[in-house]
């Protein structure tokens, strides 16, 4: 019954959501159904489909994870957008300057590259609020912008290649790459970018599980999240698990680097990040800020991203913007859930008490 | 160095400064009256869209500044009655909104325009460059007076102050952070309109690029008060009239630009700093983002 609930609401969210984006594309007279039929066939036909939308699944459920270790803590991080930014361009730092090096030390250089430049971009709003008590949403705000002037002013004036007129870096060293899956999985092309990071991400799932439920680490950090009075007085430092929170959050944004510089690209691409950290709260808050409700969410908002495209082609008015239309209505309607609990509770679905 | 600091450097940072104050005003209003908004960019787009779309269907500037007050207000109301109404959290309604505002002008160009983003050209003599200059340094005083010295910002004050006593006391706690909310719709979708038919002459994908959130950071920066949020505007504005006059023209001795990058961190590396305590201290009113529950 608690299961049941925890996934009514969410569901309920995004269909409601999914059906006023179906009155939208109604009222400005294209065929909703047509619409969703694209938005959903393209993201399921093998293997294209299915490889593109887990590769655009990967960074989300990275994002997706940060969030939900730092809401765990009774913190919001939307700075994963800066975080993610910070350890990509700290990525391909490591794999542009020690191209030479064997792959063997080179990957998990870049691995501690990601996990020191996304953890070092939460740890400052986890360390502000400690220290001063400032709130880590503006913080974080600002982080974001900070992180992407500082990003572009290094890739611009001292990682780019003389005279090429797109804003990147010049490539890292091939020993740094990291295997596509299409090498292991027979029938999966290699163009397709979904790599070996998306592996990571389903393990960094779990270890997350079993960091925040397993672990005396992760109970204090929760207790925190719950009542950081009551935990005070239990003897755990609200301080420390804040600063701890933010430092694994920016730590496990920064993961999207691994994805997106060793797997993807090969170089730090300025402005790379399709709202990742943004739709990782989204992420996070649909899947009930639990690693499991996390993958499938970030499923659900990787088969919008990769649907977006056909439909954005083969209708006759509707856009991409859909996809944005959908995420916004879907966070808003998750967010506000307790605009269901109410008619809910009158057909005495619930108990009232929830309300 | 003498070159950039001109008269055009004056008009250009009150150009800059007018959408700021606009949206910083906005949100002023709200989160005196305790509504977090970081959504200041989405009602901004809002704005700026449907007043260039309505000033090109109906040849008017003024029903063009209207509808975008309008639509700032509409996307307000969402903003109040998800966290008024059913106490989702601020932060995650704010972020909502600026994802879907991302989307809906883009879904709406498409449709109507055939476009992918933006609106057609509107001609000059349908653009307003100077209406909403004067509405956003008029509505500094009004703030300051309409705040402090009427019952209706005492209210509105002592509602994000101290919800519970207020309510004791017999004020309308909701319906005075409707007002907030709705208000801060209002100015931020003035502030978005003068973008797109004051200072171009049509809307395009993400055109306010930033300012809901560099707005907020004044709004903190000067400390929740109507004069220092206009100054920290006007300083915010300064830094930005100068990146653009800089290019080009200001070169270090080795003859390279200087890198604006470091100019455009400014904003939010004062607000950080501000609110950490270094300058003074940047208090938000006290029931700043918590729902409020009246006692049954």
């Amino acid at each position: 019954m608690n299961l049941l609930r925890e996934l009514l609401f969410p569901l309920i969210a995004v269909v409601v959501a999914f059906l006023i984006g179906g009155i939208l594309i109604l009222l400005i007279g294209d065929n909703p159904l047509q619409a969703y039929g694209l938005l959903f066939g393209s993201a399921f036909s093998w293997p294209v489909g299915v490889g593109y939308t887990l590769f655009y699944a990967t960074p989300l459920i990275f994002t997706g994870l940060a969030v939900l270790v730092a809401f765990r803590c009774g913190l919001l991080n939307i700075g994963a957008e800066g975080q993610l930014y910070m350890a990509a361009f700290a990525t391909a730092w490591v794999g542009i300057t020690f191209a030479n090096v064997s792959s063997w030390l080179l990957i998990p250089l870049c691995f501690i590259a990601a996990i020191l430049g996304g953890g070092f971009w939460g740890a400052i709003p986890g360390v502000l609020k400690a220290r001063f008590g400032s709130h880590e949403v503006i913080n974080t705000i600002m982080l974001n912008f900070i992180a992407v002037a500082l990003l572009s002013y290094f890739t611009q004036y001292h990682y780019k290649t003389p005279g090429d007129p797109i804003m990147q870096t010049v490539p890292i060293g091939e020993a740094a790459h990291i295997a596509r899956l299409g090498k292991f999985i027979p029938g999966l092309p290699e163009f397709i970018p979904l790599n070996l990071a998306f592996v990571l991400a389903l393990i960094c799932c779990g270890l997350v599980y079993l960091f925040l439920w397993r672990t005396k680490w992760g109970y204090e950090l929760r207790a925190t999240g719950t009542n950081p009075t009551a935990a005070e007085y239990g003897g755990i430092s609200v301080r420390k698990q804040i600063i701890v929170a933010m430092t694994i959050s920016g730590a496990l944004a920064g993961m999207v680097g691994v994805n997106e510089v060793l797997g993807y690209r090969y170089r730090y691409y300025d402005g790379f990040s399709d709202n990742y950290g943004f739709t990782g709260i989204a992420v996070a808050l649909l899947g009930r800020n639990h690693p499991v409700g996390v993958i499938i969410s970030a499923l659900l908002f990787a088969i919008l991203q990769r649907g977006g495209i056909p439909v954005d082609a083969f209708t006759e008015h509707v856009t991409k913007d859909i996809v944005q239309v959908l995420q916004g209505t879907i966070i808003l309607f998750v967010a506000a859930e307790a605009f269901f609990r109410g008619p809910f509770a009158k057909f005495g679905l619930l108990k009232r008490s929830t309300v | 160095m003498a070159e950039i600091f001109t008269i055009s450097l004056i008009w250009s940072t009150i150009r800059l400064t007018t959408p700021l104050i606009l949206a910083a005003l906005g949100g002023m209003f709200s989160e005196r009256s305790g509504v977090i908004n970081i959504a200041l960019e989405g009602m901004m787009l809002a704005g700026a869209f449907t007043a260039a779309a309505v000033t090109y269907a109906v040849g008017s500037p003024f029903v063009g500044l209207l509808a975008g007050m309008g639509a700032g207000m509409v996307i307000a109301a969402i903003h109040a009655v998800a966290c008024i109404r059913y106490r989702a959290d601020q932060v995650v309604t704010g972020t909502a909104i600026n994802i879907l505002m991302i989307g809906v002008p883009g879904f709406l160009s498409g449709a109507f325009f055939l476009s992918s983003g933006s609106t057609p050209q509107i001609p000059r003599e349908q653009l307003i460059p100077w209406t909403p200059i004067l509405i956003a340094f008029v509505s500094v005083p009004i703030t300051w007076y309409v705040l402090y010295k009427t019952p209706f910002g005492l209210r509105l004050r002592s509602v994000g102050e101290n919800p519970e006593a207020a309510d004791a006391a017999g004020l309308p706690v909701t319906r005075m952070r409707y007002a907030g909310v709705l208000l801060s719709g209002i100015l931020a979708g003035i502030g978005g309109a003068y973008l797109s038919i004051g200072q171009s002459s049509l809307f395009t994908r993400n055109m306010t690029s930033g300012r809901g959130f560099i707005a907020l950071a004044a709004l903190i920066f000067g400390k929740w008060r109507p004069v220092q949020t206009m100054l920290a505007c006007l300083l915010f504005g300064l830094t930005e009239a100068v990146t653009i006059q800089m290019q080009g023209v200001v070169k270090l001795p080795s003859g390279e630009d200087i890198p604006v990058q470091f100019i455009h961190m400014v904003p939010y590396l004062l607000t950080i700093i501000v609110l950490a305590g270094f300058i003074g201290s940047s208090r938000p009113p006290k029931a700043l983002g918590i729902p409020y529950q009246k006692e049954r």
